[in-house]
């Protein structure tokens, strides 16, 4: 099932664009494993998509779904901030609840 | 269409703004290809000069993008039709668009490593490409700050969006914030990437009014008026800017001579008043002021002349008896179409609103002599340095007409003594007329004379006149009574006075 939907607004190739996919990869699996969808929005390429998302920084994470709306900043390698910003618990934390 | 291209090596080129009065005071607009920082404190119209930058370019067949980073886009097109700007119908015909980078409420980033300000950048390079714009505004920088934490980060990427802004030739304006009227150009820093062209918009507390002005700090490579100019915000027009020294002083004075509505004081002007010339008339309350306008309205009016008076002291109706009272049928000449009066009170305004209103007046009745009475009701509701510059810039464009101004002025004691209206005005004025009380063994009677006229000879005498139901009688000259004007009459003996005449004989 794909609880998350996630999109990621970058401006073409930058260092800071790079980060962010490889940091959100990372997450994803080790948070959301198999329930996430993800997708990079180039706003060179979609200047449009960013306009109606008011999107002004980049890289900039957007979490459609599940409800309410987050939208984090910056290329996503501070991860607890990341999770924070996405209200998700960390995996780890998880896990040690249910030990 | 547009020049850029050649003209960089030849200079700085002008994008003239069509900004009521502000191509004057830059002497032809803002740098073409160029941005210009307008920064200003709370509420001194930054937004409305962004948008009127946009409004009147598409006037121009420019179209433009409006970057909001504080209001939202609905707040602007509310806003900007009370000034008579359709923004959303400019939207709608591809003239006009909105870049939206205005905080949302309740959402705050949360910032989890690198990043930049690219998606704005090419946000606006869309928004331009969209509907082919020639100018940009930002509104306002300080906003953007506020969103993100990092300003070396801010400041670094707004310069970012300068440069590419100048890349596509784009003529610009972004406004920034500044805490204080008289101090640092703007918070942030802002001035440090647009330091090429700065123009200061002021809201200054003085004496208890508000007193808008504005003041082009630079404009690199060119040239442009200097100081602060006082400006207004009118519904249906946008900002007015008030150029004083824009105003060229090269009326050329006329030698044609109109009546003064009264054949003494003619014949004690050598003939009458020059057309293009303001007169000032001088006098205690009750002196007479009021008659010798009539007077000179009616004269100007009976020989057919269109002529405006403008009453700041009394109702038309009062003026209308007063009038009646002198043997002066007002109501006929009204109906001649001769004749406008216009009364306002003084307070219902600042004298900016009051200048636009009265050049409207003239422009629409293009009258050949104007009148106001009184200039000191005016004084009233504004700051010395204001009423100075609303004087000036009355008087030049009153000359510029080539009519005859009339202007009344009351001194605050009843004998003698000077105004503070007067010594503001005085060197501007062509003509000063003073009415005086002459106090004469138990007795109050009034005295005129004529101080100066500019390019005439006239009359030095201080003479006596009279007031009764046909006007103004201008009689004999007060002889033997020294200190009139100095509101301290001396009666000198009859043999004293012949002694001082023979003294000045040869």
């Amino acid at each position: 099932m794909n609880k998350y939907i996630l999109k990621l607004y970058i401006v073409g190739r930058t260092a800071n664009g790079e980060r962010a996919m490889a940091n959100l990869r990372r997450i994803c699996e080790e948070e959301l494993k198999g329930q996430y969808q993800m997708q990079v929005v180039d706003v060179l390429e979609h200047p449009q998509l960013a306009e109606d998302e008011r999107i002004l920084a980049t890289p900039t994470l957007i979490k459609e779904l599940p409800p309410p709306l987050r939208r984090v900043v910056g290329d996503l390698s501070d991860t607890e901030k990341v999770l924070l910003g996405l209200d998700m618990v960390p995996a780890a934390a998880r896990k040690g609840d249910h030990a | 269409m547009s020049n850029t291209g050649t003209s960089k090596r030849a200079g700085v080129n002008k994008l003239p703004t069509h900004i009521h009065g502000f191509d004057i005071i830059t002497a032809g607009g803002l740098p073409e290809g160029r941005t210009t920082l307008v920064a200003g404190t709370a509420g001194s119209a930054k937004t409305v000069f962004a948008a009127q930058f946009l409004a009147e370019g598409i006037r121009q067949g420019q179209n433009g993008v409006f970057v909001t980073l504080e209001e939202s886009p609905d707040d602007i097109r509310r806003n900007m039709t009370t000034l008579g700007w359709e923004v959303d119908q400019w939207e709608q015909e591809g003239k006009w668009i909105f870049v939206d980078a205005a905080p949302q409420p309740g959402e705050e980033y949360i910032v989890t490593g690198g990043y930049d300000l690219g998606a704005l950048l090419v946000r606006i390079e869309h928004a331009v490409n969209k509907v082919g714009a020639r100018r940009v505004a930002m509104d306002s920088t300080g906003a953007i700050f506020t969103q993100f934490d990092d300003s070396s980060l801010v400041r670094r990427e707004l310069f970012r969006i300068n440069s590419a802004l100048k890349q596509m030739g784009l003529t610009a304006v972004m406004t920034a914030e500044r805490t204080a009227e008289y101090g640092e150009i703007a918070r942030f820093g802002v001035e440090e990437f647009v330091a090429d062209n700065v123009v200061i918009l002021r809201n200054v507390l003085e004496g208890e009014k508000r007193r808008r002005t504005m003041e082009v700090l630079k404009l690199r490579g060119t040239n442009h008026q200097k100081g602060e100019y006082p400006f207004t915000v009118m519904p249906g027009e946008g900002i007015i800017v008030i150029p004083l020294s824009g105003i060229e002083l090269k009326q050329h004075s006329s030698s044609v001579r109109v009546s003064s509505g009264n054949e003494v004081l003619d014949t004690m002007c050598g003939g009458g008043f020059f057309r293009d010339s303001i007169i000032l008339v001088s006098g205690a309350t009750g002196c007479g002021k009021t008659l010798m306008t009539s007077e000179f309205i009616a004269g100007g009016a009976t020989h057919g002349e269109r002529c405006l008076l403008l009453a700041f002291e009394e109702s038309r109706e009062q003026l209308f008896r007063n009038a009646a009272g002198w043997g002066r049928d007002f109501e006929h000449l009204e109906e001649q179409g001769t004749l406008k009066v216009i009364s306002a009170y003084p307070e219902t305004a600042g004298l900016e609103d009051h200048l636009i209103a009265i050049k409207a007046a003239i422009q629409e009745f293009r009258p050949n002599r104007v009148a106001v009475d009184s200039l000191s009701a005016l004084e009233r509701v504004s700051t010395t340095r204001g009423f100075r510059e609303f004087v000036i810039a009355l008087t030049s464009f009153i000359k510029h007409q080539e009519i005859v101004g009339l202007y009344t002025a009351t001194t605050e004691d009843l004998m003698g003594g000077g105004s503070v209206t007067e010594a503001h005005i005085s060197t501007i004025t062509d003509s000063i007329i003073l009415l005086r009380y002459v106090e004469m063994f138990g007795e109050m009677r009034r005295g005129l004379t004529i101080l100066k006229m500019r390019g005439s000879m006239h009359d030095k005498d201080i003479r006596e006149f009279s007031i009764d139901s046909s006007g103004m009688h201008i009689g004999k000259t007060f002889r033997n009574v020294t200190g009139i004007l100095a509101g301290r009459p001396h009666h000198e003996s009859p043999m004293e006075v012949e002694r001082l005449m023979q003294m000045f004989k040869d």
